[in-house]
């Protein structure tokens, strides 16, 4: 894999929140890999430190975080030493991003018409008649009936789903080489995130840009993504193509994962494997491999030493003693 | 587990509930929110009996009513044999104490001021005549079989995660030893391994102490797992009712058809129809539902007559009910 | 309620903030002071006409009136008066601010309507005059001006309960006890009271704030506690005549209503810390 190819690339990523009390070790030497063209998911549960990698890409960490030490560059560009206002660019520009929840994201005392039409004016130097056309184009392009007068109402006027929709028109306005998109439909109905996803699938298939999907959701990932990444306690277990992950998973974690969700071939009231025990939490992280107190294939080397990533084939690497290396 | 010759633990006739809108033109008007418009259904003894739909379907508030939580604005809930839906404080009670419920934010289903011996103990409180200390060996007993150790009961809700919490709200429902448990989206703010947990657990303990559930949840595959029959709810209607193989298997209602394609399947093989043609638009909003089927408006299927003629539940084989006219 | 955690951050939160050392040692000393005066060689009454105004000195630390009687022992006897009125008339305002903001939350439609209508009215009446026409009627003295401060305070008490009180009930486990079938009583006493209680507590310390300020405006207005009772605004209108050869009788209560009144909301902002670093 070389570099040419890849539009985001983070080199060994340490970031920590500071508290008074202590150090919370939030995301511990994270490697990734985001493609031209390519969506990436970003899976894990809760307080796995997917949200926070992202938000160190984007330069939008809380007062109390920081980045360590690492690499992150944007098509070889290294993001991690920029100033607050060169950052501002870049987060216009090339890169945009989709929250989970629409309404905060918007101004609710704004037309959202204004909303896309102030982007337009400020990264891409359309005038105000051009960019006013512009927006009702890209309203229309997301999906949004009778964009001419929807350009002129307000948040309040929209529904979750028509906001997320006006979230991604705002995101396509500036022509982001890289799209991230946390947990874009958790908030949303089945019918209206199926929606959401088809749309999402469409842009990038017609805009080629690369999107990197934050989610929990294992069936939107499948549904949607090139690659996966799985995380966990603030690290890397395992990143494959979908087919690997879903039909090769290497990690236990990666296998436990997929065992919990209920399968449709399975006889109904067959009982549904678990993950015994919780996450570790910031302030207790074990020095040892993070999964290995619940894994059920851990033995001793796994409580002493961490575990790297391993090249398992040409497109898949586990961060697992288990997992077979090949030399490639 | 074969539920057809089982009696009903639950009976809701021609249940309603209509919220007055709030604002001066819609008082005027009287206007009102129909949440709940006249639904009809059976929960069986001893069944996991799912309820799914799109918020604002009305799922939870059925759910509430049922638990009395909300007065009933016409219907019948008929509990084991009795009317409950107009009973009030003392002549409830009884009833209280076999009905229990389990919510969906392990955050704000525990006071986080009181231990967790103190809020197991609170439906003890109200329902049994126990000396505190058999009640404290009654709570000890309940932890340890949903998973806690002894020493726990002295923790604070602030101490545990997101799935603990919830076991220790299903313990607190358990306490008192119900018939039924109202699980109002009991997992849809956890993490998929621990929903999986929590799962495992209510399946366990229905085994073991006979329970009935009501399961709400807008998580279509996890409500597969759990439940012997579910019903599809959209604006304030049930439209279909099933056993969950078939209606996993052969949807049948339009709507059900939509919402089971939209669920995006945990399989990159599979091809991925994420609701493809056969649900259109967006929920109408549900004060102004006019005649004829409330789907109508976003079903691939409508016909003229969908417009004037609201379907009726009808009964289409064995125990399947759909309202639909294409049936 | 209180433990470990909430000392160590009381710790934590005085090294951060010296004004708050201050105020909490100065609230010790003030109490323990007034608590102890009866200890002192000197009654608080006893006239001594030959040693009247005399400048504070090392017999007299604060002098002594036109009477000639201790100041030191008056001040802190007067403070006493201040004290027991803040103290009092909060815990009638607050009983009452927590009774009907959370009865008005609790309930809603019409009987909140009426609460907070009722709360509106009262409070867009300035105070002052509202209490001056209500102690007409009274005997002044010091019953009364506890009643009168405590009845007419609760109103902002009453506020910040109800919102509290709003957002509590939605929880799910006070949903879970109606459920259940648990008293109103019980709801109220297990679930809504220990979680407004936060709010109760800042808003209490600053009633006790706000009761001496009112106590002093009153008592220097004529309205307040009567002789031969002193209380620190008392003092500081007997001062009045004096002012020009014994300006210290004045400023001394000044400086005490100051310290003690800053002190109470400086607690109040502790508290305040406090329970936002618990949640």
């Amino acid at each position: 894999m070389t570099i040419s190819e890849s539009i985001l690339q983070i080199n060994d990523l340490h970031t920590t929140f500071y508290t008074p009390k202590e150090q919370l070790k939030a995301i511990r030497g994270i490697n990734l890999n985001v493609k031209k063209g390519e969506i990436l998911g970003l899976v894990g549960e809760s307080g796995s430190g997917k949200s926070l990698l992202m938000k160190s890409v984007l330069g939008i960490l809380p007062d109390s975080a920081k980045i360590d030490q690492g690499e992150i560059l944007l098509e070889n560009k290294h993001l991690e030493s920029l100033t607050h206002k060169e950052y501002q660019r870049i987060r216009g520009k090339d890169i945009a991003m989709i929250f989970q929840d629409p309404m905060t994201a918007l101004n609710p005392l704004k037309k959202v018409g204004a909303h896309i039409v102030e982007l337009l004016m400020r990264i891409r130097g359309f005038r105000k008649k051009e960019a006013k056309l512009e927006a009702i184009h890209l309203l229309g392009q997301v999906g949004i009936p009778s964009p001419e007068t929807r350009v002129g109402q307000y948040p309040h006027e929209f529904s979750g789903g028509m906001r997320q929709r006006v979230l991604i028109a705002m995101a396509l306005a500036s022509q982001p080489k890289l799209l991230i998109a946390d947990e874009p439909t958790t908030a949303l109905d089945v019918t209206i995130q199926a929606q959401i996803l088809r749309l999402l699938k469409k842009l990038q298939e017609e805009n080629g840009m690369s999107v990197v999907l934050i989610t929990h959701d294992l069936g939107v990932v499948a549904s949607l993504c090139h690659r996966i990444v799985v995380m966990y306690a603030g690290m890397v277990m395992e990143e494959g193509t979908v087919q690997d992950i879903f039909h090769r998973p290497q990690h236990p974690y990666t296998q436990a994962l997929l065992d919990s969700i209920p399968r449709h071939e399975n006889s109904q009231k067959q009982k549904l494997k678990v993950i015994e025990g919780t996450a570790p939490s910031l302030n207790k992280l074990p020095k040892e491999c993070p999964f290995a107190p619940r894994c059920k294939k851990a033995f001793e080397r796994c409580f002493q030493e961490v575990p790297h990533s391993r090249q398992v084939s040409s497109t898949q690497q586990s961060a697992c003693f288990l997992s077979e290396e090949v030399n490639s | 587990m074969s539920t057809s010759n089982v009696k009903a633990l639950i009976e809701i006739k021609h249940l309603k509930k209509y919220f007055p809108v709030k604002g001066f033109k819609a008082r005027k008007k009287k206007q009102m929110l129909k949440a709940v418009d006249d639904v009809t259904f059976t929960i069986k003894k001893g069944e996991t009996f799912g309820l799914v739909g799109e918020s604002g379907c009305g799922k939870s508030t059925l759910g509430r009513m049922i638990c009395r939580l909300y007065d009933v604005t016409d219907g019948e809930i008929i509990f084991d044999g009795t009317n409950i839906e107009n009973l009030k404080s003392k002549a409830l009670k009884p009833f209280q104490k076999r009905i229990q419920a389990i919510f969906q934010d392990p955050y704000s289903s525990l006071n986080p001021n009181m231990t967790v011996a103190e809020i197991i103990d609170e439906p003890l409180e109200i329902h049994t005549n126990f000396p505190k200390k058999d009640r404290l060996n009654m709570i000890k007993a309940i932890l340890i079989k949903v998973g806690f150790k002894e020493e726990d009961m002295n923790k604070y809700p602030s101490e545990f995660s997101g799935g603990q919490r919830q076991r220790i709200g299903i313990a607190r429902a358990l306490a008192i030893q119900p018939d039924f448990i109202l699980c109002d989206e009991a997992i849809s703010a956890l993490d998929v391994s621990i929903q999986a947990q929590v799962i495992n657990l209510l399946e366990d303990l229905q085994k073991e102490f006979g329970l009935t559930y009501l399961f709400i949840a807008h998580d279509l595959s996890m409500v597969r797992h759990i439940s012997d029959r579910v019903g599809v709810m959209y604006l304030g209607q049930l439209v279909e009712v099933s056993t969950s193989e078939e209606l996993y298997k052969e949807p049948l209602h339009p709507y059900t058809k939509a919402l089971l394609s939209a669920i995006p399947v945990a399989d990159p093989d599979q091809k991925q129809d994420l609701g493809g043609d056969l649900i259109q638009g967006e929920l109408p909003s549900p004060l102004d539902i006019g005649e004829g089927c409330r789907f109508r408006s976003r079903c691939p299927f409508a016909m003229d007559k969908c417009a004037k003629v609201a379907p009726e539940l009808k009964k289409v084989d064995g125990e399947r009910v759909v309202a639909c006219h294409l049936y | 309620m209180f433990n470990h955690r909430h000392i160590e951050t009381i710790k934590k939160e005085c090294k951060a903030h010296k004004s708050y050392l201050f105020a909490i040692g100065f609230l010790v000393l003030i109490v323990s002071l007034s608590i102890f005066a009866f200890l002192l060689p000197y009654s608080p009454n006893a006239v001594n006409v030959g040693e009247a105004l005399q400048p504070p000195s090392l017999h007299h630390l604060f002098g002594t009136d036109d009477l000639g009687r201790d100041y030191f022992t008056r001040a802190l006897f007067g403070g006493r008066i201040s004290l027991l009125v803040g103290l009092l008339s909060m815990v009638i305002s607050t009983s009452l601010g927590v009774i009907i903001g959370a009865t008005s939350g609790y309930f809603g439609g019409v009987i909140d309507n009426i609460l907070m209508r009722f709360v509106d009215i009262l409070s867009s009446i300035p105070w002052m005059i509202l209490v001056t026409v209500v102690s007409i009627y009274l005997t002044p003295g010091l019953k009364a001006i506890i009643l009168v401060i405590g009845l007419f305070t609760w109103m902002r008490t009453a506020r910040l309960v109800r919102a509290e009180t709003l957002t509590i009930k939605e929880r799910e486990y006070v949903l879970y006890a109606k459920l259940s079938g648990q008293s109103f009583r019980k709801i109220i006493m297990k679930h809504i009271i220990p979680g407004v209680l936060p709010t109760f507590i800042v808003s209490s310390t600053i009633s006790i704030a706000n009761a001496i300020m009112m106590e002093s405006a009153l008592s220097f207005l004529g309205l307040g506690v009567q002789q031969p009772l002193s209380s620190w605004g008392s003092m500081l209108q007997d001062a009045q005549s004096t002012l020009g050869n014994a300006p210290y009788m004045a400023i001394i209560p000044g400086i005490l209503i100051i310290c003690t009144v800053f002190s109470f909301n400086k607690l109040g902002d502790i508290f305040r810390t406090m329970t936002v670093k618990k949640g």
